[in-house]
């Protein structure tokens, strides 16, 4: 089943004036298309919420250091966390779902291609509605500024008492509007998977990335949907007279706390699923092993997403909970660490006995393993609630939730963007140039939040402008800087990769990597229609059985 | 080629359910949940305004609104049943019929909140019980007034002849939605009307 | 400690059986053949998941049996009793049955753990969040408006004990400091004393006495004694027994007390204490008054 020979029609696009194509790409419902506008969107992002961690750091390379007033510090790291959040990890999530999903499935497009473009243009709007706010906020008489509440938001710091002026308002409707879009995509993503499989695809079936981004889908339902209600609770509180949060009228700060946290736990699970995703369909490859224990991966991201939904309070154990609370929420996340562990071990169980490739994406998802491991470990440290009264609210806690979000999810996304790169543009990107991104990417990323853990053991809390000289806190400061400039020097060598590869990278074919998935038995990139006649599929790996006709998959499913 | 819409192949009919209802119950559920949350804050805050007036002051029950909009969820019933055997002007009726309801219920909410806000002083800014009174309310009528407006967009289609007896799958799926909505209703006149007074 | 074994001893394993997967199974120059497909085992599976299991429970028990104890304590006869009020940006100290009203520098006794004295501080919010942290006391605990924590300390070594603000309140978040002096018994009692007079009066600072309280500064400081009883800002009537100013953000010095009058945002930018505008003739007196108030 060889379609290298079909060729997409090159020439016919390159005769189109810009504006055709510009009119084209906005236009579109197809959700590749719509796939890479997400995935870019979101790498313009990361550039940004970059520079916004860089004069974070900057300012905290040593104590008493005035690089920015605390005014810009504060809107620093309330825009970097909302930025990398909304703005960064979940569209390029949701776009990388919506590319593959459908080619994985044997499906010619989601359910409903229309609610994918709408989904995303809210997206869209809503990351620049809150960058707006640099210059909207005050008014355009004054300079403007962004939102400075933490990303988070509590309140009351959030009323109108605290937060004059309409940058707690941009926080909140960017949030509204983006949320709005996740949750289309999210509808999208269900409807598509348990409605469009290809013939023979059961359930049990589908490649772990349809079923891990169902799971997912599935939390955004839930999660997203209290972050909305709060923030509508929020507007009310704003420009209604409202005292949903206003302690002043007998309302409640901790009931803010309890709803953002209902959405804000959940959404960790949003992020760190679909990473699961990537590296369940790239460790296999790399190993030349089928993913090992297929059902008890599903049934644990299953467990993960239930439980998930528990937990949401060992983000407020110093809020003084009664003891018995308290309890509760420790099991509840010490609970979770078990199905998490088991994809440890199945993942490690699939490499063992294999043929290892190290290409850049099996880089990036093993140092996902070693780091996700750690990153685990120091959330059952904060899980037991007497350990989060010293730590929580502190550098500890920052450390551990960059540790998961860039040593885990961020890695598995840098491994996919590698390992569709050839699928999605039809080139190669050049090994070389990925290595160095990843060695780079990787003394950065330790530099800055190995040692980050230190200074929350020490004592200094999150979200200060400044320190104090004597608190023993200088020395790792200046280290976890000094990561930074690693980090960022990888990033441009990775764009840099993928602009100079799209352009001269050598011709991939359909099936760079020998995998087995629908995706890859397509033209690369794949045609609008992506599949001339819609496979019937007898197991997990269509293609392993087509390249192993004496040995096929289905015989031992 | 360019990339115009490419018709989709009708999913194979095995066993997989329909992409329209699904998509609908997840909404539902996405809906359910913003609900839930305003349901939990109203029930937390029973009791603690600090000042103003009480539910018990001032809240009588709809009972006659109320039955109407959940009848209205038996007319759409009837309404998706005449138009899957074909009937196309017995559906008319029947969704006209919904649509009444719908506005029926709507006019009670708007002669409720009028007698709050000027003869009893509660508005939504008054204590905590008039905040999340009018949010959890004015939420559920807001969802009311969309589909409302779908609704008479259908009714607007059927009058000028557009809906036949091959649109009932899609008719039956905007009905889904009009069935959430009652169901809302029961929930929030119980928390409303009888667990908070 | 125990939780730091599990998780240290969890990791050292689990990151054994990595480093050696990776190293033993590379691919080789072979025959390119793929190995052979395990697709799963139920005994390893089975495995895998029991001993997790229980070693959540063993680590959950552990965590409960602290809870319990931390959370459950309730004040002794010879407790100390604090209230602490958290401010933007500072900190409000009342000893209720010791009748002594201060900011910013808090002062408890030395515990002997033969014959415990705690101090139990009560924890309440004139504004936004905060959190109390004094990382060598104790575990932090939030101070929300309508919301009332407590939490308690028992120190056994006299000394003094650094912190600050833990959760995030504004602008100065990062300069709300916590300076907590553990005294031995005798030096408490005379702290408490010294702090229960009212105001020194001295006739040679009358002049930056008349500028303070004709100004806007009693609307928010009160001197006891004086008729200044404003709440919003730091109680001052023994000014000059602080260490600090403004929250531990600057030495209590003439000049930093000096500027901080003239200029609060010069140290501590985004505070709420006001620019006052005073002739530098006014400014002197007032520094001048506020050093008298010992």
């Amino acid at each position: 089943m060889s379609t290298d020979s079909i060729r997409w029609p090159q020439t016919e696009t390159a005769a189109h004036p810009l504006v055709d194509k510009l009119h084209e790409w906005v236009t579109t419902v197809d959700h590749k298309r719509l796939g890479i506008l997400y995935i870019i969107y979101a790498l313009v992002f990361l550039l940004i919420g970059g520079i916004e961690a860089t004069v974070i750091r900057i300012q905290l390379i040593r104590p008493h250091n005035d690089f920015v007033s605390p005014q810009v510090f504060n809107r620093m790291f309330t825009m970097h966390g909302t930025t990398m959040i909304f703005f960064v990890v979940m569209p390029v999530l949701f776009g990388f779902a919506n590319y593959l999903i459908p080619l994985m499935i044997g499906a010619r497009d989601m359910a409903f291609p229309r609610l994918n473009a709408f989904s995303f243009w809210m997206t869209a709007f809503g990351g620049l509605l809150l960058y707006f706010s640099l210059v909207g906020a005050n008014g355009l008489y004054g300079a403007g500024n962004a939102p400075d509440v933490g990303w988070f938001a509590y309140a009351p710091l959030t009323s109108r008492t605290f937060s004059v002026g309409h940058s707690t308002d941009f926080w909140t409707l960017a949030l509204l509007v983006s949320g709005f879009g996740s949750i289309g995509t999210a509808v999208n993503i269900i409807a598509t998977v348990l409605c469009m499989r290809c013939p023979g695809m059961t359930l049990a079936k589908m490649p772990l990335f349809a079923w891990l981004n169902l799971v997912m889908a599935s939390l955004v339902i839930l999660a997203v949907s209290p972050l909305t209600a709060a923030q509508l609770m929020l507007l009310v509180d704003r420009y209604l007279g409202g005292h949903f949060f206003d302690t002043q009228a007998g309302g409640s700060a901790v009931i803010w706390m309890h709803f953002f946290w209902v959405f804000g736990h959940p959404e960790v699970y949003v992020l760190v699923i679909p990473a699961f995703a990537f590296a369940s369909e790239i460790i296999p490859v790399f190993s030349r092993k089928a993913i090992f224990g297929y059902p008890v991966m599903v049934a644990a991201t299953i467990c993960i997403g239930f439980i998930g939904m528990s937990v949401w309070a060992h983000h407020m154990f110093t809020v003084g909970m009664s003891s018995a609370a308290n309890t509760f929420f420790v099991i509840s996340t010490m609970a979770i660490a078990v199905p998490t562990g088991i994809k440890i071990f199945n993942w490690l169980a699939t490499m063992w006995g294999g043929k290892i490739e190290f290409k850049t994406p099996m880089l990036f998802c093993v140092a996902f393993l070693f780091q996700f491991l750690v990153a685990g470990l120091t959330g059952i440290m904060l899980g037991s609630a007497p350990f989060n009264w010293q730590l929580g609210n502190s550098y500890f806690v920052v450390a551990h939730f960059h540790y998961v979000i860039v040593g885990g999810i961020l890695f598995t996304i840098f491994g996919a963007f590698y390992y569709w790169f050839p699928k999605m543009s039809g080139k190669m990107y050049s090994e070389t140039l990925g290595k160095l991104h990843f060695w780079l990417f990787l003394i950065g990323f330790h530099l800055t939040f190995d040692f980050m853990h230190i200074p929350g053991l020490l004592g200094m809390p999150r979200r200060i402008y400044t320190y104090e000289p004597g608190r023993g806190w200088d020395v790792w400061n200046l280290i976890v800087t000094i990561g930074v400039f690693f980090q960022a020097l990888g990033i441009v060598v990775f764009v840099a990769n993928l602009v100079w590869s799209y352009f001269k990278g050598e011709t991939a074919g359909s099936d760079p990597w020998d995998a087995w998935t629908l995706e890859w038995s397509t033209p690369s990139p794949p045609p609008a229609y992506n599949f001339a006649v819609i496979p019937t599929i007898k197991s997990r790996r269509p293609l392993w059985d087509l390249k192993h006709p004496a040995d096929p998959d289905w015989k031992y499913e | 080629m360019n990339a115009t819409y490419i018709p989709l192949q009708q999913p194979f009919t095995r066993e997989l359910p329909s992409r329209g209802r699904v998509g609908m119950f997840v909404l539902i559920a996405a809906e359910a949940a913003i609900f839930t949350i305003f349901v939990v804050a109203y029930i937390f805050y029973i009791g603690k305004s600090l000042t103003g007036p009480t539910p018990q002051d001032v809240l009588t029950a709809p009972i006659f609104y109320s039955i109407c909009l959940l009848s209205s969820s038996v007319t759409i019933h009837l309404a998706v049943q005449a138009l899957r055997l074909g009937n196309v002007s017995v559906f008319s009726r029947w969704w006209f019929a919904t649509i009444t309801l719908g506005a029926i219920f709507l006019y009670g909410t708007a002669t409720e909140w009028h007698r709050l806000i000027y003869r009893e002083r509660l508005t939504i800014s008054s204590n905590l019980f008039g905040t999340t009174y009018y949010s959890l309310v004015g939420l559920h009528g807001f969802h009311v007034v969309v589909g409302l407006l779908c609704l008479t967009l259908v009714l607007a289609f059927a009058l000028t002849g557009r809906v036949k007896h091959e649109h009932a799958y899609r008719v039956d799926v905007l009905s889904l939605y009009w069935h959430f909505v009652d169901v809302v209703w029961v929930v929030v006149f119980t928390v409303v009307y009888i667990v908070g007074r | 400690m125990f939780v730091l074994a599990v998780t240290g001893a969890i990791f050292a394993i689990v990151f054994s059986l990595l480093v050696y997967a990776v190293a033993k199974f590379r691919r080789r120059n072979d025959d390119g053949r793929e190995p052979p497909q395990v697709y799963g085992s139920n005994q390893v599976e089975v495995a895998w998941t029991v001993i997790p299991i229980l070693i959540v429970v063993a680590l959950f028990m552990a965590t409960a049996r602290v809870i319990a104890d931390i959370q459950k304590a309730s004040p002794s006869a010879n407790a100390v009793e604090v209230v602490a009020i958290g401010h933007q940006f500072w900190w409000e100290y009342r000893y209720p049955s010791l009748g002594v009203v201060t900011a910013n520098e808090l002062h408890v006794p030395v515990s002997d753990p033969g014959h415990p004295t705690p101090t139990f501080i009560k924890l309440l919010s004139a504004d936004t969040d905060h959190s109390f942290w004094v990382p060598r006391l104790a575990g932090k605990t939030d101070l929300i408006p309508n919301h009332p924590n407590s939490t308690w300390i028992d120190p056994h070594e006299a000394g003094l004990y650094l912190g600050q603000c833990a959760q995030y309140c504004g602008t100065q978040h990062a300069k709300m400091l916590l300076r907590v002096y553990v005294q031995p018994r005798e030096e408490f009692n005379r702290w408490v004393q010294s702090q229960t007079q009212p105001a020194h009066m001295n006739s040679d600072a009358s002049e930056g006495q008349r500028v303070f309280e004709t100004t806007a500064c009693i609307d928010c400081h009160a001197v006891a004694g004086t008729v200044a009883n404003g709440r919003f800002g730091p109680d001052l009537t023994h000014l000059m027994s602080r260490e600090t100013i403004a929250a531990g953000a600057a030495a209590n010095t003439h000049d930093n007390l000096r500027l901080w009058i003239r200029k609060p945002d010069a140290i501590k930018p985004g505070s709420l204490m006001p620019a006052m505008e005073l002739s530098d003739r006014e400014l002197d007196a007032v520094t001048a008054y506020l050093e008298t108030l010992r």
